[in-house]
């Protein structure tokens, strides 16, 4: 630093000034983006209450659709459906998603694994019609007929890149060593990433893996010619299946007022859905850790 | 009880590196082992030999022959079963983060698939007790992470983790370089007292530290093992020059 000039008060003063302006500077652009992420978001949810709470009520979640014309009814076995694809894919895509990641972090240094990963990515921006496609050619043709699994094969297709590449991530950020404290125990690889890398990612790997669900649960174009919807109540795995996206689907692009007003209905009901779903895990999970550490 | 170590001609790599050129050492059993030298002089690497850490590495390759008491560490047996008589300590204290106190203490024998819930009880206690961390954590073990703790605490932590296994080596790779000197002094009154039970093997930047916790002293530059005699003789009368050079702080 130079020596003191003749009045090192106010110069100190002054770049405080102006330090103290930077600062509230960046605070309100930090808030500013924050508020204008959240006014889309806002603004969806805001509008959906106020087209679809109307025509939300007891009989719209209990009842199924009327025929063409008709008043009335619901969308109880849509709800149904999507929730049973949505376990269908969660089942099968969370696995198989998971273990690709464990692979690609633990296993994965070398060309096959930078291949899995290349096609991930690919599979991750493949259109979603063109999944229902793939789904449709290796069940429905197979089992020659519309399924509520055929639907949660294609979700688990468009799952598994999003919570494959996640798992990855999460894994890697885990230090090295933690892996090497366990296997200073003598711990075998195989339990040390299953006890303790996996342990340690699981936060991070529930954030991939809802990131996920919530993405597939609002599709539409895969279900279209494999769930194929239903009117009706369907429990079974290899039969045609109503989801909730497709009831709104259809009933938006019909000529009925009805339909449209129960369709902004099943679009609210299908958002509180995907909150309640991942606030519920997040829940289940903050508890099975320990306190201040996931 | 702890056993001596042996090792014979031992060369390390590091893909085409070589990082050990021709170890040959004799610890004693039930006494401290320092192994100084300065940083990047093959210490940390020789230490990861002994437990076959080593080859957790990419492309690091082994040759020589170590014994753990009896045992050939490199033949006949694999590193997880050698690795389950040889405790180590490193560098950084690293407690499983979503773990809590005691199970950071019962990992080693939990994940090997022990199960004896009473049993478990006792060693993590013992176990504490032998860290000296017991007195300062028993009311909070199953309440409190791991990760909680301070760090001259973690650092405890798992040095009980890796009592809890009833190892015969404890190998320390720098242990208290990342603790404040009251942290340090408490692990080096403890390494004094688990002599009785266990051959350490403790590598240092610190000559004091050596000095003052160990019987016998290795001096090691550019991976080569240049002086190994009674600590004493180390620091007073060391026969190599480029030994006296290092301990009198001429480089390094």
């Amino acid at each position: 630093m130079s020596e003191p000039t003749t009045s090192p008060a106010s110069q100190k003063l002054e770049l405080s000034l102006w330090r103290r302006l930077s600062d509230h500077l960046a605070s309100a652009f930090a808030v500013g983006t924050v508020i204008i992420v959240l006014v889309p978001l806002v603004a969806i949810f805001g509008y959906l209450v106020y087209k679809g709470f109307g025509s939300l009520n007891w009989a719209f979640l209990t009842q199924t659709p009327k025929p063409p014309g008709e008043v009335g009814g619901g969308m109880a076995n849509a709800i149904a459906g999507s929730m049973l694809i949505l376990t269908i894919g969660s089942l099968l895509g969370v696995p198989l998603g998971i273990g690709a990641g464990i692979y690609l972090a633990e296993f994965g240094r070398n060309r096959f694994g930078d291949l899995i990963r290349f096609i991930s990515d690919v599979l991750n921006g493949v259109p979603s019609i063109v999944i229902g496609i793939v789904a449709y050619a290796i069940v429905v043709l197979r089992q020659k007929h519309f399924s509520a699994l055929a639907g949660g094969v294609a979700l688990a297709i468009m799952m598994v890149p999003t919570i494959t590449r996640t798992t990855e991530e999460m894994l890697l950020l885990v230090p090295n060593a933690l892996r090497e404290a366990a296997y200073g125990l003598g711990v075998p690889r195989w339990r040390t990433t299953l006890s303790i890398t996996l342990r340690t990612a699981t936060s991070g790997i529930i954030t991939g893996v809802m990131l996920a669900f919530a993405r597939v649960a609002g599709e539409t174009a895969p279900l279209l010619f494999t769930a194929f919807g239903n009117q009706y109540w369907n429990w079974r795995l290899d039969q045609p299946t109503a989801a909730l996206p497709l009831q709104i689907f259809t009933y938006a692009i019909s000529p009925y007022d009805d339909w449209h007003r129960q369709a902004w209905a099943g679009a609210l009901v299908l958002i509180i859905l995907i909150v309640t779903a991942v606030a519920a895990v997040r829940f289940v999970v903050r508890r099975g850790t320990l306190g201040g550490v996931a | 009880m702890g056993v001596g170590i042996q090792v014979e001609g031992l060369n390390a790599w590091y893909g085409k590196t070589q990082a050990l050129h021709d170890i040959n050492l004799t610890v004693q059993a039930n006494h401290a082992t320092a192994l100084i030298g300065p940083s990047g002089c093959g210490k940390s690497t020789f230490i990861r030999c002994l437990n076959r850490m080593h080859e957790t590495s990419p492309e690091a390759r082994v040759e020589g022959k170590v014994k753990i008491g009896e045992f050939d560490a490199y033949q006949g047996t694999s590193a997880t079963q050698l690795r389950r008589r040889i405790g180590m300590v490193f560098q950084k204290p690293n407690p499983f983060p979503t773990m809590s106190i005691y199970e950071n203490v019962a990992a080693g024998l939990k994940l090997n698939g022990y199960r004896d819930k009473k049993h478990l009880d006792d060693i993590v206690e013992r176990s504490l007790v032998s860290s000296a961390l017991w007195d300062e954590v028993k009311d909070s073990i199953h309440k409190k992470s791991g990760a909680s703790l301070s760090g001259g605490q973690q650092q405890r932590l798992c040095i009980a983790r890796a009592l809890a296994v009833e190892p015969e080596v404890l190998l320390m790779d720098e242990p208290c370089s990342a603790l404040d000197p009251i942290s340090t002094g408490k692990i080096e009154e403890l390494i004094f007292e688990l002599k009785a039970q266990y051959t350490i093997v403790i590598v240092t930047h610190n000559m004091q530290q050596a000095a003052r916790v160990a019987e016998f002293t290795g001096f090691f530059l550019l991976g080569r093992m240049i002086e190994y005699d009674k600590t004493e003789k180390i620091f007073t009368n060391p026969s190599d020059k480029r030994t006296e050079d290092y301990i009198t702080g001429r480089f390094g």
